[in-house]
């Protein structure tokens, strides 16, 4: 079995996130990057699969040469070889689109649920489409016996289980699988692993992105006293109004 | 040109965050047209006028009455070809969103999700969409001549016009390949407020110390009408389910209140809470970070507090 794992390259969770240029750029100063919590579960749970059923293992990156050290943790972490298409990401379609031209010949697609950048929450609905492939998102628990895929899929309030049957696309959350932590041995066979470098197919894209804004800042947090409660519960009322 | 909404139900009623969606496309201007699938009674459907749907489109086929993204999206193509549309807004859900990307490849539309706020068609035709994960925003030009919208809650105000609106059966033609999957069965909370759409949230962390303290949680939550959420440790103990864990990694809520016991405050916490109108922290550590995200705070035991609260509000009411 061939499984391809899309991965983001962004900001840890923990970034405080600025811009520059007139809030036309990212400032990426000071920022750590990751993979995407949520691609993360996708990783996770190719490399269970990939050790419970025998298969090989793909990362996939639409990024610039800096989420390199990004696709080598994938390696790190259990992945075969690695593919980055060496495009700038700022539309969810042109990702979708440089993904599908990688993306044939595989029985697996996953990927995150979301980006915790782009918050698109789209790019596996989009390939699936592009391919002709059934996609599912959030996907919580994915079983494969055979060519028939037993999934459970979040929704508002609960959860429904799917049958559907490879190949197919999933965007993953948790509790899919435990998040892996690369061990030793996988970061020093990681940096002899394939990783194989594309040039994006050029197409209009739909969207522009023209600036960005930060909220407005907080204002300062009122105390009450925990044995005056009632006072709190007039606050909500006449002040915040949300009683 | 008309725009479309896309009315989702749940258990034959629309639901609120779809009635959200009518309202905004009606405050863009231009007819709207709702599509609402599956079995919805028609007195639900007359409701759509009151908030500015010209006409709805029912279309009624019972395989539609299980969530197929794929079958939902081949309707809503073959409707905004059928009422020469150029645009089609959605309310998020994890079924609305899905069916927004496969209807905007298919008919070649600018996409765009997580939108806050009308679009501003002064100079292009720009949304304000919610990213890293509620602590910025951009603005973002969407180019082609179609658009398909995914609207974050609160985008638009809901009010009643009292219009009246006319319901027409709608047929698209759907093959087997429509429907891509099977789904076996549903699980899901009834009877209870569905913490997406919660106006108050009453949210519990690790410092309730046990899954059999949630009661006094849950006394506060059926007073005040609200949705139960909790701290992603929480439901990874098991002491929730999982579909009421608030985050980064969670539900993303955006509700006039959200009163939260026993939680830190951990950036991957408040990325799930940012879009709040109004953040009450209770915790007994006064340097617990959450006290800097919040509009209101109480340093006390969440076990003294609690019950104290929900008489409170008892006595208010
Ligand atoms: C990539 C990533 C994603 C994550 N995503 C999420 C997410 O989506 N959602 C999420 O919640 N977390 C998430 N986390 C985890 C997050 O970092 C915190 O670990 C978590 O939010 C802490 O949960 P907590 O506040 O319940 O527990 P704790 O941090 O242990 O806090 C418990 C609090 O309870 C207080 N307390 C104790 N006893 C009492 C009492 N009797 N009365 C009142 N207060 C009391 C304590 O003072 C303390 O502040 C994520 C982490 C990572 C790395
Ligand atoms: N630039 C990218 N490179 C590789 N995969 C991506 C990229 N952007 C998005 N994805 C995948 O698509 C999922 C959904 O992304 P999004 O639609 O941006 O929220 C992510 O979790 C990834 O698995």
């Amino acid at each position: 079995m061939k499984i391809l794992v899309c991965i983001t390259h962004v900001p840890d969770t923990t970034s405080k996130i600025n811009f520059l240029d007139n809030n036309t750029r990212f400032d990426a100063n000071g920022v750590q990057y990751i993979i995407g919590p949520y691609d993360d579960y996708a990783l996770a749970r190719a490399i269970e699969l990939k050790e419970s059923m025998g298969a090989s293992v793909t990362v996939l990156n639409v990024g610039l040469a800096e989420t390199e050290p990004t696709l080598r943790k994938g390696l790190a972490i259990g992945a075969d070889d690695a593919i980055r298409v060496n495009a700038d990401p700022m539309d969810s379609f042109f990702v979708a689109h440089q993904i599908a031209q990688q993306a044939k010949g595989y029985d697996l697609i996953l990927m995150g649920r979301e980006s915790i950048d782009f918050n698109g929450g789209v790019v596996h609905s989009l390939v699936g489409e592009l391919l002709a492939l059934p996609s599912f998102s959030p996907v919580m628990k994915l079983e494969i016996d055979g060519t028939k895929v037993t999934m459970a899929r979040e929704i508002e309030g609960g959860k429904e289980s799917i049958e559907a049957t490879l190949p197919l696309i999933a965007g993953c959350q948790e509790p899919i699988a435990e998040w892996k932590i690369p061990n030793m041995r996988g970061i020093m066979s990681a940096r002899t692993k394939p990783l194989k470098v594309v040039e994006p197919q050029s197409i209009d894209q739909p969207t522009k992105i023209l600036r960005f804004e930060l909220p407005p800042p907080k204002g300062a947090v009122k105390m009450i006293a925990p044995d005056n409660v009632g006072e709190l519960v007039t606050k909500l009322k006449t002040e915040a109004k949300v009683l | 040109m008309a725009t479309l909404v896309f009315v989702e139900s749940a258990d034959g009623k629309i639901k609120k965050t779809s009635l959200e969606a009518v309202a905004y496309a009606y405050a863009m201007g231009g007819p709207v047209i709702a599509v609402a699938v599956g079995s919805v009674s028609n007195d639900e459907l007359d409701a759509l006028g009151k908030y500015g749907a010209a006409k709805v489109l029912h279309a009624a086929d019972n395989r539609l009455n299980q969530g197929i993204a794929k079958a939902y999206a081949a309707v809503l193509s073959k409707a905004m070809e059928d009422e020469k549309a150029a645009i089609l807004i959605l309310a998020n859900s994890s079924l609305a969103t899905p069916v927004a990307a496969l209807v905007s490849a298919r008919l070649g539309a600018s996409l765009a999700t997580n939108v806050v706020e009308l679009p501003n068609s002064s100079a292009g035709f720009v949304v304000k969409r919610s990213i890293y994960t509620g602590k910025a925003f951009s603005f973002v030009e969407l180019k082609n001549p179609k658009k398909v919208i995914v609207i974050k809650k609160n985008a638009a105000e809901l009010k009643e016009m009292g219009g009246t609106t006319q319901v027409v059966n709608y047929t698209a033609p759907l093959s087997d390949a429509d429907f891509n999957a099977k789904i076996i069965s549903t699980e899901k909370a009834t009877g209870e407020v569905l913490l997406p759409e919660a106006e108050i949230v009453v949210s519990g962390g690790r410092g309730m110390k046990g899954p059999e303290n949630w009661g006094i949680l849950e006394e506060l939550a059926k007073t005040l009408h609200a949705a139960t959420g909790c701290s992603k440790p929480v439901s990874d103990m098991g002491w929730r389910p999982h579909h009421e864990h608030v985050g980064q990694t969670g539900v993303k809520v955006a509700p006039q209140l959200y009163i939260a016991i026993g939680i830190s405050g951990a950036i991957q916490h408040l990325a799930g809470v940012n879009s709040s109108k109004c953040i009450v922290v209770i915790n007994k550590d006064a340097d617990a970070p959450f006290f800097k995200a919040a509009d209101y705070g109480i340093v006390g035991d969440a076990f003294d507090v609690l019950p104290k609260l929900t008489a409170a509000i008892k006595a208010a009411k």
